[in-house]
């Protein structure tokens, strides 16, 4: 299984275009500020991505409405437009809500319950009905 | 061609009422392996019959048996199989072709579809987090796979069965388990006898990822404890936000000591698993000792494939031998 890491630098094989525009994205995440290319590329630390790459990919994101720009002296800043991996998530799900394949598609971890199902799963816990409602549960364990 | 030739249409039905019952008595990794790979090749058997018994109703078309050289009246005077047999499977035949394209369409369209997302997701990791109240978590198919888990989600679960799941969720990505449940599917579009097939195989692929994710962390009830928890967190919508009953579920369940009892799965009995949808039966399954290998099953369903395969051979050798003979009457 391979490691993914977007910030693996100078990997010897070409990386998926996703793959980039993904990395560019946590790039200005992690930026908190708005960043023009150059400071892209730096912060992406892979020697071998060309500055014409780097702008090609903002401008794409920036077509795609996931990232904005402003003018900052002669380049352009960009910065992810705000609630992203809500937007993706969105996205996503509208896309796929038009696929009638779509929940064989996706491999969930919990298929839907049935109430008898939900019954039977709580007595197997022996946690009674109702139970005993400690508070917020707490992330002991 | 003797009624050997229809074996292939009825084998699939055997191999279907069998397969709940391999589902849960094999490994599942082998399971995944027999029950996909049988589906296919009793697909493809009863579809190769299909083929045959159709085409000896088409050799008995004027215009095809002149230009297969073959004498039209010993054909038609001693057709391979009943003409009304043949036209029947052609009509099957033409059924099952338009079914199973349509299915390959679509589902390869949504698969593709999914993989694009996949790629695009935002992060340089295989795990996306989407701050989503709700409970949900599922493996994106492609090359690479992404793992989605909702905010929710990881709020429903303790640390340890966050790792339960996680490892689940990669055992599908590494294990490419869509191709899997795709071929099965495939196949029972193909033939729809083998529908039970696809059921058990998208069951079996989850059990897979459930023991390998137990391996992983060393520890089958916890992941017995983070399916169930998972499971309830899920089925639970959040009415007051995010800290609603998912929250009091996770609450409820923590306070039973963590200990799951088996001996109430003994009480809830065989009988209350009988109707039980896949999350209990992947809990009880977890709870219980693995499923040890057993030869004489697969042999047993390999044995029906083989027969299926051997059925298809001799059909098809009849019928070349049936049409070589009306070639000859033609000749002399």
């Amino acid at each position: 299984m391979k490691a993914r890491s977007g910030q693996d630098p100078g990997g010897g094989s070409r990386r998926a275009a996703g793959e980039l525009e993904a990395a560019v994205l946590a790039v200005l995440h992690a930026a908190g500020t708005p960043l023009p290319p150059g400071a892209v590329r730096e912060r992406l630390g892979d020697g071998s991505l060309a500055y014409t790459t780097v702008v090609t990919i903002l401008s794409r994101l920036h077509a795609k409405g996931v990232l904005e720009r402003s003018r900052s002296g002669r380049a352009y800043a960009y910065a992810p437009v705000a609630d992203e991996p809500g937007l993706a998530a969105r996205k996503m799900a509208s896309v796929l809500a038009g696929e009638p394949d779509r929940e064989a598609v996706l491999a969930r971890f919990v298929s839907r319950l049935s109430r008898s199902d939900e019954e039977l799963l709580r007595r197997m816990l022996d946690a009674g009905p109702g139970g005993r409602a400690d508070g917020p549960g707490d992330h002991t364990g | 061609m003797h009624l050997v030739v229809y074996l292939p249409l009825a084998v699939p039905l055997l191999a279907a009422a069998s397969a709940r019952h391999i589902a849960s008595r094999l490994p599942p990794s082998v399971a995944t392996w027999l029950l996909a790979g049988a589906a296919v090749a009793l697909a493809a058997g009863s579809t190769a019959v299909l083929g045959l018994l159709a085409l000896s109703a088409v050799i008995q078309i004027p215009l095809v048996a002149a230009l297969g050289d073959m004498s039209l009246s010993m054909v038609q005077r001693h057709d391979p199989a009943s003409l009304s047999a043949a036209i029947a499977a052609g009509v099957l035949l033409a059924a099952v072709t338009a079914a199973a394209t349509r299915a390959a369409w679509r589902r390869g369209r949504a698969l593709a579809s999914a993989a694009r997302h996949a790629r695009c997701l935002p992060g340089p990791g295989q795990l996306v987090v989407i701050p989503d109240g709700a409970a949900d978590a599922y493996t994106l198919p492609g090359w690479p796979g992404r793992i989605v888990v909702t905010a929710g989600m990881l709020d429903a679960l303790a640390p340890a069965e966050r790792r339960v799941l996680l490892a689940h969720e990669r055992a599908h990505a590494a294990g490419r388990h869509y191709l899997f449940t795709v071929a099965a599917y495939l196949a029972a579009a193909a033939n729809p006898l083998l529908r039970p097939l696809a059921a058990a195989v998208t069951y079996t692929v989850e059990r897979w990822a459930d023991e390998r994710a137990a391996a992983d962390c060393g520890d089958r009830a916890l992941a017995a404890r983070a399916v169930a928890r998972a499971a309830l967190a899920s089925a639970e919508r959040p009415r007051s936000g995010r800290h609603g009953p998912a929250r009091t579920a996770a609450g409820t369940l923590q306070s039973t000591a963590g200990t799951l009892r088996s001996a109430a799965l003994g009480i809830a009995g065989m009988a209350a698993m009988r109707g039980a949808g896949p999350v209990p039966r992947r809990v009880a399954a977890l709870l219980a000792p693995p499923p040890r290998f057993r030869p004489l099953l697969v042999a047993a369903i390999a044995a029906l494939v083989l027969i299926s395969g051997v059925s298809v051979l001799d059909a098809a050798a009849s019928l070349h031998a049936f049409v070589e003979l009306a070639q000859a009457h033609l000749a002399s």
